[in-house]
């Protein structure tokens, strides 16, 4: 029995996806942000990857920028202007709220609004004509 | 009323097609850069050949300029190579070079066997200028106008068609402004 659970565990395991071999940051603090901020940057080689997970030369060497710019004390705000300076608002995961994003942001909830608007309309018509003449309009009316 | 409720759902739908239709033909590697309409960084670079042939801001002034970001690994620069060869013989801009990530002995060989368009070559081996840059994939091409700023930047290699119907007009264009 033991031997199968063994077995499970193993088929189980994930890789190790240790992409980043840059060496850990002073302290935890530091080390957190930075990982957060690492998460939140597209790599612009292989764009659906973060440059924390990207093993493209240009995730790496944007690691090393964000990790001396940690070092040197600079804020989480001051690291993600200097990112977007260089290479646009398609190198944050998470689109800023401005106006060319009001749109993006905007529309589903936009959708879900007229969505409402339509089941509202059709409900209350149904309901109009169920009232007006009761036992025509209604063809789903499962009575006896 | 009734055909309203008929109308709005076609139209959504035409709408939706030229959208996703449109898309299709979008190249999503080709990422609009925020430098354009900016001065380009401030950077000094040591020339490829040596640091005799350094490469600076003080280089773009008083012409139009392209700057050619290269690399003797990237595949592509290959076939870019020989044009840009071509439109440095017909003298119509400036041609900077920026070597990146690049180790010097073989870029230097490559200028030999291929030819060199280069006014000047600067060589940034770390990529440190060109992270300043926004460069992301090589072969990328700026185009900088007489008074140092950044007008328009090529993603890709350049071909002769966009060489002779894009590249060569902006040029004369911004050298019109500037007069």
């Amino acid at each position: 029995m033991m031997r199968y659970i063994a077995l499970l565990m193993l088929l189980i395991t994930v890789p190790a996806l240790a992409v980043d071999s840059e060496p850990a940051l002073p302290n935890a603090t530091l080390q957190q942000r930075y990982e957060t901020l690492t998460h939140q940057f597209r790599c612009l080689v292989c764009q659906n990857e973060t440059i924390a997970e990207s093993n493209a030369g240009l995730a790496a060497d944007l690691r090393t920028q964000v990790r001396e710019q940690l070092i040197a004390g600079k804020s989480d705000e001051q690291i993600k202007q200097y990112m977007v300076a260089r290479y646009g608002d398609f190198v944050l995961f998470k689109p800023p709220w401005q106006p060319n994003t009001w749109l993006l942001w905007a529309g589903p909830l936009l959708l879900l609004g007229i969505g409402a608007l339509v089941v509202i309309t059709v409900v209350r018509r149904k309901s109009q004509l169920a009232k007006s003449s009761p036992g025509e309009a209604d063809g789903d009316d499962l009575r006896p | 009323m009734k055909a309203l409720l008929f109308l709005l759902p076609a139209g959504i739908l035409v709408l939706l097609i030229l959208l996703f239709w449109r898309g299709l033909y979008l190249n999503p590697s080709q990422v609009p850069s925020p430098l354009i309409g900016k001065p380009l960084p401030q950077f000094s670079l040591p020339g490829v050949g040596g640091p005799s042939a350094s490469l600076n801001n003080a280089d773009f002034e008083g012409h139009v300029s392209i700057l050619n970001v290269w690399a003797t690994w990237c595949i592509p620069c290959r076939d870019e190579q020989p044009e840009l060869v071509k439109l440095a013989q017909q003298n119509v801009v400036t041609i900077y070079g920026l070597n990146y990530k690049d180790d010097a002995d073989s870029a230097v060989q490559w200028l030999q066997s291929q030819g060199n368009p280069y006014a000047k070559d600067g060589f940034d081996p770390k990529g440190e200028v060109a992270l300043n840059f926004g460069v992301y994939g090589v072969p990328e091409t700026f185009v900088v106008d007489s008074h140092g700023i950044i007008r328009h930047k090529y993603i890709g290699p350049l071909t002769a068609s966009l060489i002779s119907t894009q590249l060569i007009p902006l040029v004369h264009k911004l050298e019109q402004v500037s007069k």
